[in-house]
């Protein structure tokens, strides 16, 4: 098929190592068009690619010059980026105006990439939250609430607008090569924060897993809303352990104090909002996911943690 | 992980590591559940349990053949003892069990995944917190699970109160019915008497934050406890009213009282 023929999706966070993961996967069979707001992002040579706030008017040009079929959200602020407000600008209202455009061009198909941060990580969490369940993470700060208006606003266009077929996907802690998050970047150094008296239970993907279940969740098309999560679990400092860093032990009484010592350290992978996922678990239930797409992930914790440990020891993190 | 590997060294014996790996529980590829059980912590455990069941409580357990070798299963018993003994004891019975060895989960206060180390232990050993939606998904996965429906009431009560079943509450029930899971009730003689309580600082309790305060002895007594386990009873649906859920759970109770009354019949004092 030539490159004229080829059914044209947007890809959006195209810079980041999951979107060329998926990207790498669907490049044969689609025009794939990369949009990044941080950059302009070149893989291979034809394909489309474009350094655009999906909030500009410049934005819309894309949909008008290509003929979008389908849109694989990816790019977000991650939760270490600028302040929430710009972030909630970007992934609220960006991707707000971004279902719009898909709703304006009869684009077919939407995958947004959430996260399992939208439950919130509390003492009274049972594990193996499954999709029904409340969305709690804005109770405790307003850091998350970009997250979780993202979500709202998804399920409210998948509701409004059937047409877009939209799927939101809520993976656990994205890890492996290439990945920036938080605790991508946690276990990428050699100290990593603990609470002491608290080891919550955890789950890790590895991008290549989960770059899988995105292009699964595409080609199958089934429209709603997945966790997506191994059948595997690990304490936090175990995980820490297995990563080859060595635990740095914070107070975690009095209860302001871990929020504290996390500000005057400044560390972007440790932020004082997020230490609530380092005290108490938010296991989520992936088996709808597995079960709809037939979805079974071919690395192991071992392998995820592996990649850390090897790369510290050759001095490469 | 270094303290627990040197802990599982120094007391996890050759049979005990054999009879845990018996258990038919699946666990991750690094030992844990995703409630936080972790095989090794489950071996030291029973290990530092072994003396206190057999040489301290002196535990007899009856109708151990009663629980089935697999599958989803209530244990519903009386609560009593001040102290989370009972279902420590009951936990070791069912692990140790010699026709069917299980690993039975136990439901905990809201209060304790807060406190530091004692949360995580906790989870480590098998208990987990107390929740319909964790118990519903614990059955789905064919888990046994201990359940005391007299919550603290059961547990706090005074010496007054000692052997009178107090109000049961009917979750246990419904979750048996929609998930259709058989119950074994367990009469839970000899815990009364670890810690004798005459009566509760109350108003410190509710100070300090804590669901009760007795007044009692400073560690438990060295009392025999006897457990005995029930013939499996199963409950059809659907239950229409909460009147149809207490009817149900009445039969439970008569059940459990009168392993209670086999129990206190077979016993000569608090020791023997």
């Amino acid at each position: 098929m030539s490159e004229v023929e080829k059914p044209e999706i947007l890809i959006t966070g195209a810079g980041g190592s999951l979107a060329q993961s998926v990207i790498k996967q669907l490049k044969e069979q689609y025009h794939v068009v990369l949009v990044d707001f941080r950059r302009r992002v070149q893989i291979d040579e034809g394909m489309s690619s474009y350094r655009v706030e999906y909030n500009k008017r410049g934005f819309e040009d894309i949909f008008r010059k290509h003929n979008i079929e389908a849109v694989i959200h990816l790019g977000r602020m991650g939760l270490y980026e600028s302040t929430h407000r710009n972030r909630y600008n970007h992934n609220v209202l960006g991707t707000q105006r971004l279902l719009d455009l898909c709703h304006k061009y009869d684009v077919h198909q939407v995958i947004v990439l959430s996260t399992f941060f939208v439950y919130g990580a509390s003492p009274y969490n049972a594990a193996l939250i499954s999709e029904d369940q409340p969305l709690k993470a804005s109770e405790l700060t307003m850091d998350l609430v970009d997250s979780v208006e993202l979500e709202n606003l998804a399920n409210i266009y998948l509701w409004k607008h059937p047409e877009l077929n939209i799927t939101i996907l809520r993976p656990c802690n994205i890890a492996g090569p290439g990945v920036l998050n938080s605790m991508s970047l946690l276990l990428s150094n050699s100290l990593a924060p603990v609470l002491i008296g608290f080891s919550p239970m955890m789950q890790f993907i590895h991008v290549d897993d989960m770059a899988n279940a995105i292009v699964l969740a595409f080609e199958q098309n089934h429209p709603g809303i997945y966790n997506v999560a191994n059948d595997d679990w690990i304490s936090y400092q175990e995980a820490v352990v297995q990563c080859g860093c060595t635990r740095l032990p914070i107070p975690s009484a009095p209860e302001r104090a871990p929020h504290t010592i996390s500000k005057l350290l400044g560390l972007k992978a440790w932020p004082s909002y997020l230490i609530n996922y380092y005290k108490y678990p938010v296991v989520i239930d992936g088996s709808l996911f597995s079960e709809t797409f037939n979805f079974k992930s071919k690395r192991s914790l071992d392998d995820i943690f592996s990649y850390y440990r090897e790369k510290k020891a050759l001095g490469i993190l | 992980m270094k303290i627990r590997e040197f802990l599982k060294e120094r007391l996890v014996s050759k049979e005990t590591n054999e009879a845990v790996d018996r258990i038919p529980k699946p666990v991750g590829s690094f030992g844990y559940d995703a409630w936080g059980f972790n095989s090794d912590a489950y071996k030291i455990g029973i290990s530092i349990f072994k003396p206190i069941y057999e040489k301290y409580f002196r535990v007899e357990a009856t109708g151990l053949e009663n629980i089935p070798s697999d599958g989803r299963l209530l244990l519903i018993a009386n609560h009593s003892g001040q102290l989370p003994i009972d279902g420590a004891l009951v936990g070791y019975a069912l692990a140790t069990n010699p026709h069917a060895p299980r690993a039975v989960r136990a439901m905990i206060e809201r209060f304790f995944p807060q406190a530091p180390f004692v949360g995580n232990i906790l989870n480590e050993v098998g208990a987990v917190l107390g929740d319909p939606v964790n118990c519903a998904k614990m059955l789905s996965r064919e888990e046994a699970i201990v359940v005391f429906p007299e919550g603290i009431r059961g547990a706090g009560k005074p010496w007054s109160k000692r052997y009178k079943l107090q109000r049961f509450g009917l979750g246990f029930m419904h979750l048996a019915v929609q998930t259709n899971t058989p119950i074994v009730p367990v009469g839970i003689v000899g815990c009364e008497e670890t810690m004798p309580t005459p009566f509760h600082l109350n108003r410190l309790a509710r100070m300090l934050g804590i669901p009760y305060l007795p007044v009692t002895s400073p560690f438990p007594l060295p009392a025999k406890v006897r457990l005995h386990f029930g013939k499996p009873m199963v409950f059809e649906g659907p239950i229409d009213t909460e009147d149809d859920a207490a009817i149900k759970v009445e039969q439970v109770k008569d059940e459990i009282n009168r392993l209670i009354q086999q129990g206190l019949e077979d016993r000569n004092g608090w020791f023997s």
